[in-house]
């Protein structure tokens, strides 16, 4: 069954930019000595390029949404926002790379190819409406990731980084296809519309719900969220910092489309069999994400557990499905891109002071830093008052339309629960903010000049700022990027 | 069909399977003589004498081959329906199957270079 050529013009810049992947590892390997900036640039070119493609294809596609190749894909709104922040977190995580790379013993070429071949599987999974191609595009994305997890392959801690992940990652993805294999059972397709059809005309069977769980517990599983979160610390910790930076936003983000496109469109009709799954899930993860990043003294740890209270705050969002005005769906659209600004910005001051090996990743490296260089403690400020959610940031604006999306849905003791924990947080963060302006710095801390991760940091700064000063604009945005929600 | 008592056989099935091993080992248990020689507890009574450690290190060489075969080997098998089906699709499902394989010879080509297939 051949599908009409306009379909494959949909899915234009996805195959620009496996071309461009292939092009940069036969380019690796072909050139003798291959010039590793080279590599990085022509990546970041091909990520901008991709983007560019997203705008014409999306044009070009008139009215939207499109689906194509018999439901496998959609080009909506809804995924175009993520593929836009996407691409930008594979931008910054590559000027985070270039010099970490190019002074470590490691190759370049399969670095920077591994992180456009998982850009692609995450642009695909924003725009997957079939179990089938949502998991085809998850196990890219993820077969990339345990790679480049280990891709620091002599350091014990980036390989036990690897394996973990791996281990973990291929057993939620098990769980999560047996859950897919339950709903097959029970819905008779594997599209996401039809998932929906096939449950708002027929009474579905029983073991429907025991599906649900399962694929919700891989989705638990993407997005770090308690009680599947354990690998995350571990894993952020031992893998290079550039991809810790990596794994925290653009795994997570693509991770949050999926669940938000089957459990919304998918099991739409089907929201009282899960949302109390997911609130048990968000009041768990919310509390042991800041309890456990109470203790934590290396910032790539603490980043970690930080990142996993955040995934709580987040599935708040899901739980509002059933308000009209969709406040469910672009609260987290709007948290996600906050949450993007201020991690990526947060993972790359630590790459900044990391000088060698896995130095310069506890906050005693902060000590002192505000006297040294008042430009990039500032910059870290912004980005830790962002995360604990302190107007004037991104971080405030998206907590504030998140909580009151989990208070319009009447979900009043888990608004109250984020908020106190958001207090809670208020202590890890403010630890590293004390170390740089209220600490003695003691001559060890040095750091680099490096336009590349500076100018990265510049725009995270830039962008925390901007949403939290004028979040108008964007919550517009985000408004226009809904999905349909099942009756 | 479709209801639980059609698959009434095969839980009888399982049931005597289960009983009759129950059975045998039990009788066994219960009347047979105990031989407790070195040569009786081996875990390969009759079987050929062990060699060698069972847990021994292999060559991670072995690893990237088998890797690289079960690649191929599915990109064959994916061959076969498309073969069925392809005089229905015509032109572009045979340009289509042409981009797959050319994919492949490029992760091929990566391999060949990167010396997957150097055993030394």
């Amino acid at each position: 069954m051949p599908f009409p050529a306009g379909d494959t013009l949909l899915i234009l810049p996805e195959l620009f930019l496996t071309a461009a992947a292939s092009f940069v590892l036969l380019w690796a390997t072909f050139v003798s000595r291959p010039r590793e900036r080279g590599l990085a640039f022509f990546s970041i070119g091909a990520l901008a390029a991709t983007g560019l493609l997203l705008f014409v294809s999306a044009r070009m596609a008139g009215t939207l949404p499109r689906s194509a190749f018999g439901g496998m894909f959609a080009m909506d709104r809804f995924g175009l926002y993520f593929k836009g922040i996407l691409l930008l977190v594979g931008i910054v995580t590559i000027l985070f790379s270039l010099r970490f790379i190019s002074v470590s013993p490691y190759p370049g070429g399969e670095y920077y190819g591994l992180i456009l071949f998982s850009t692609v599987g995450m642009l695909f999974m924003a725009s997957g409406t079939h179990l089938a191609s949502i998991v085809v595009a998850l196990e890219l994305m993820a077969l990339s990731q345990y790679v480049l997890a280990g891709y620091f392959k002599r350091e014990t801690k980036s390989l036990e980084a690897s394996a973990k992940y791996f281990v973990l990652g291929a057993f939620s993805s098990g769980v999560l296809i047996y859950g897919i294999s339950l709903v097959y059972g029970a819905a008779g397709t594997l599209s996401l519309a039809g998932i929906a059809t096939a449950f708002t005309t027929a009474k579905p069977p029983a073991f429907l719900v025991i599906g649900i769980i399962f694929v919700g517990c891989g989705m638990f599983f993407k997005i770090a969220s308690a009680p599947f979160h354990v690998w995350a610390p571990d894993v952020y910790e031992g893998a290079p910092t550039p991809i810790s930076a990596f794994f925290a936003v653009g795994p997570k983000l693509a991770a949050y489309a999926i669940f938000a496109r089957i459990f919304f469109v998918g099991f739409g009709p089907r929201a009282g069999d899960w949302s109390a799954i997911i609130a048990a899930s968000a009041a768990l993860t919310m509390v042991v994400g800041n309890v456990g990043a109470l203790m934590q003294t290396n910032v790539k740890r603490l980043l970690g557990y930080s990142s996993i209270g955040h995934a709580g705050y987040a599935l708040l969002g899901l739980l509002a499905y059933g308000d009209a005005s969709g406040i469910g769906l672009w609260s987290i659209l709007v948290y996600l891109l906050a949450y993007a600004f201020m991690n990526l910005g947060a993972f790359g001051l630590v790459i900044l002071l990391e000088s060698k090996g896995y130095a310069g990743e506890s906050v005693d490296d902060f000590n002192g830093l505000a006297a040294k260089n008042p430009w990039l403690a500032a910059a870290m400020l912004v980005f830790l008052l962002s995360l604990a959610g302190i107007p004037p940031t991104a971080g405030f604006v998206g907590k504030y339309f998140l909580f009151s999306a989990a208070m319009k849905a009447g979900w009043f003791w888990l608004s109250l629960l984020a908020v106190l924990m958001s207090a809670v947080s208020l202590f890890y963060y403010f630890r590293i903010a004390r170390a740089m302006y209220l600490v003695e710095g003691e001559g060890t801390l040095h750091w680099r000049e490096e336009p590349a991760v500076s100018a990265a940091i510049a725009l995270c700064a830039a962008g925390t700022l901007a949403m939290g000063i004028l979040p108008g604009p964007f919550v517009q945005f985000a408004r226009t990027c809904l999905l349909p929600f099942g009756p | 069909m479709g209801t639980p008592l059609a698959f009434l056989p095969i839980l009888l099935m399982m049931m005597g399977a289960v009983g009759v091993g129950i059975l045998l080992l039990g009788l066994n248990a219960l009347i047979g003589r105990k031989v407790r020689t070195v040569r009786k507890l081996s875990p390969y009574e009759s079987g050929m004498p062990l060699l060698d450690d069972s847990h021994k290190r292999i060559s991670v060489k072995f690893f990237i081959v088998a890797m690289v075969f079960i690649l191929f080997d599915v990109e064959a098998a994916f061959l076969y329906p498309w073969a069925v089906v392809f005089r229905q699709g015509g032109w572009p499902v045979f340009l289509e199957m042409l981009v797959f394989v050319f994919v492949l010879f490029l992760g091929f080509a990566y391999l060949w270079k990167k010396g997957a297939f150097d055993w030394d």
